[in-house]
């Protein structure tokens, strides 16, 4: 900036450390809470200084989890998460991909019609609609089941209309090119659209992959059987069987841990992607 | 909406193309929502066997409804102070880090991570630390004289949710106002500095100005946040108590409807919540279309 004196500058490294510290503490205390044995609760031994049993307690908690407190592994609900975040970005991305290539590179009476009806589906969010939602997917079977997790969240406004101005940029020579060459629109769109895109892809899979993992109300509501718990969902049976039995946060700062490393992870090495896809989707 | 100039002359295929995009919309977004809609004016017999066209006495008992106004009460203390603390922090952060220049990499790299922590493990980590007997933070306040309960004091519990969602917020704030302040030519900062006009003159003046179309996306994004996806952070810790002093609307949905299975009332809720998701989303639009016009 213009003019900052040596006294701002200061004052703004200061103000970024407490920044940091307060992002930070949070995140840093329940870390030194997983390697706590659960004894030392009670007894106030918990701290800020990591104790003797980082290993043994994620140990239990991603294999064995604790009977006695009802506690599941979490081992497999890291799985779950995996697979449905997984599956959702990649679902997310081809149905809108298809849609914004149709309504872009083809002319068709309905054309409209499917950009409104695309559009309306950022007004009617999960939490709008939790009831008849999820008697939908009772009926149609769906309960209990990576689909039954997945297909109902994948429809993207904000994914058709980032690859819509994506293909709008694309020089019209390209298409007259293909045109005259004999090929196809499936050719076109496998041999020049979607090359053209790849790194809108990544980055839009990065934060799609966040959006996916962090899902928690749809999995309550359509998994009761413990298979198909995903962590960031299945946290909170953890808690609520903390608050019963003996002190397990040592388990429950593990799993917590556990389930926010993979997407903090995604962040941290593709920063640059992620800050690409999280401006060009919000526009 | 217009389309390429060139486009190809296929009659079916864009059909085929849209097919997988509609049928999920339709199945799982239109037909639930209409769904929500006509059993808001609907009532049930207490089996759920039949139910009687009531017209608008759902939403008239809605709105006499005591529990349901204290929710939109709640709803709107939670959502200013969210909204604001993130906001107020996001910037604070983001004009800092526009200040330090090179070194800036660095923080935005350790400040930008909480993004990637979803809202009911950030409320859990949160009420780790103030857990009345274990929580490192509630132990702290303890030593000053002040006896921290979220499990029992009401304004504690909101101030608990308030803090966690803000924090997890903070970085997304902060992101799009750093870009927004690297976004501001230099030349007009220099020319005010050259004419004699102090930091807060020049950050008045110009800076807020240029940063107003960010503050106004941010704030819809926020307030959409602490309207929908805050769900997490109470589902996970407070569970809407103690009495309802969290429940927020989108909680009471669920809850009305869940465990309360009140289908007609739980609808009614819904389309109260539809209309707040339209408000919303028409003001990001006009925004957009404003960003268009430049």
């Amino acid at each position: 900036m213009v003019g900052t004196s040596r006294l701002q500058l200061i004052l703004a490294h200061l103000a970024l450390i407490a920044g940091v510290a307060i992002m930070v503490l949070p995140v840093y205390v329940a870390f030194v809470a997983s390697t706590h044995p659960g004894a030392d609760f009670l007894a106030g031994r918990v701290g800020l200084v990591p104790g003797p049993d980082l290993v043994a307690n994620y140990r239990l908690a991603l294999g064995t989890g604790s009977s006695t407190a009802g506690i599941p592994p979490v081992a497999p609900m890291l799985w779950n998460s995996f697979v449905v975040a997984l599956l959702i970005a990649a679902g997310k991305i081809a149905i809108s991909i298809l849609s914004a290539f149709a309504v872009c590179y083809f002319r068709f009476p309905l054309r409209v019609a499917a950009f409104w009806l695309i559009f309306i589906t950022l007004m009617l969010p999960v939490e709008v609609r939790i009831l008849p939602t999820f008697q939908v997917v009772a009926r149609l079977d769906l309960l209990n089941s990576y689909a039954g997790l997945t297909v109902p969240l994948i429809a993207s406004a904000t994914a058709t209309f980032l690859f819509r101005q994506v293909f709008m940029t694309i020089p019209d020579e390209l298409t007259e090119a293909a045109l005259v060459d004999g090929a196809g629109p499936l050719h076109f769109f496998w041999f020049i659209l979607l090359p053209l895109s790849r790194t809108n892809i990544a980055a839009l899979f990065v934060i799609l992959f966040l959006y996916g993992w962090n899902q928690y109300l749809w999995p309550l509501l359509v998994t009761t059987d413990a298979s198909y718990y995903t962590v960031v969902m299945g946290i909170r049976r953890l808690v609520g069987a903390a608050a019963e039995a003996d002190p397990v946060w040592h388990l429950v700062m593990a799993t917590a841990i556990l389930a926010m490393l993979p997407p903090v992870l995604v962040i941290a090495l593709m920063q640059r992607l992620f800050v690409r896809g999280l401006t060009e989707t919000e526009k | 909406m217009q389309a390429k100039r060139v486009t190809f002359p296929s009659k079916i295929t864009p059909y085929l193309l849209l097919l997988p995009q509609v049928a999920v919309t339709l199945v799982f977004f239109v037909w639930p929502a209409g769904e929500a809609i006509v059993s808001s004016f609907y009532a049930q017999d207490a089996f759920g066997l039949s139910e009687t066209f009531v017209g608008l006495a759902n939403f008239a008992a809605l709105l006499r409804d005591p529990a349901y106004l204290q929710a939109i009460g709640v709803s709107f203390v939670f959502a200013f102070c969210v909204t604001t603390l993130a906001m107020g922090l996001g910037l604070l952060f983001a004009t800092a880090a526009d200040a330090v220049g090179k070194a800036s990499g660095v923080y935005q790299v350790l400040l930008v991570w909480p993004y990637a922590v979803a809202p009911a493990v950030a409320g859990i980590l949160w009420m780790f630390m103030f857990d009345p007997s274990v929580g490192l933070v509630a132990r702290a306040l303890r030593g000053v004289g002040l006896s921290w309960n979220h499990f029992l004091d009401g304004g504690q519990a909101l101030t608990l949710v308030i803090l966690a969602a803000a924090w997890k917020q903070v970085s997304y704030n902060f992101l799009f106002f750093y870009a927004g302040l690297r976004a501001i030519p230099l030349g007009a900062l220099e020319a005010a500095a050259l004419d004699g006009a102090g930091p807060w003159q020049r950050f008045r003046h110009i800076v807020f100005p240029l940063l107003a179309p960010t503050s106004f996306f941010l704030l819809v994004v926020n307030l959409t946040y602490a309207f929908f996806d805050a769900f997490g952070i109470i589902h996970a810790t407070t569970g809407g108590g103690p009495g309802r002093a969290t429940t927020i609307l989108v909680y009471k949905v669920f809850r009305d409807g869940f465990e309360g299975l009140d289908l007609g009332g739980s609808s009614a809720q819904s389309v109260m919540l539809l209309l707040i998701v339209i408000a919303l989303t028409a003001m990001q639009f006009r925004h957009i279309e404003r960003k268009v016009s430049y």
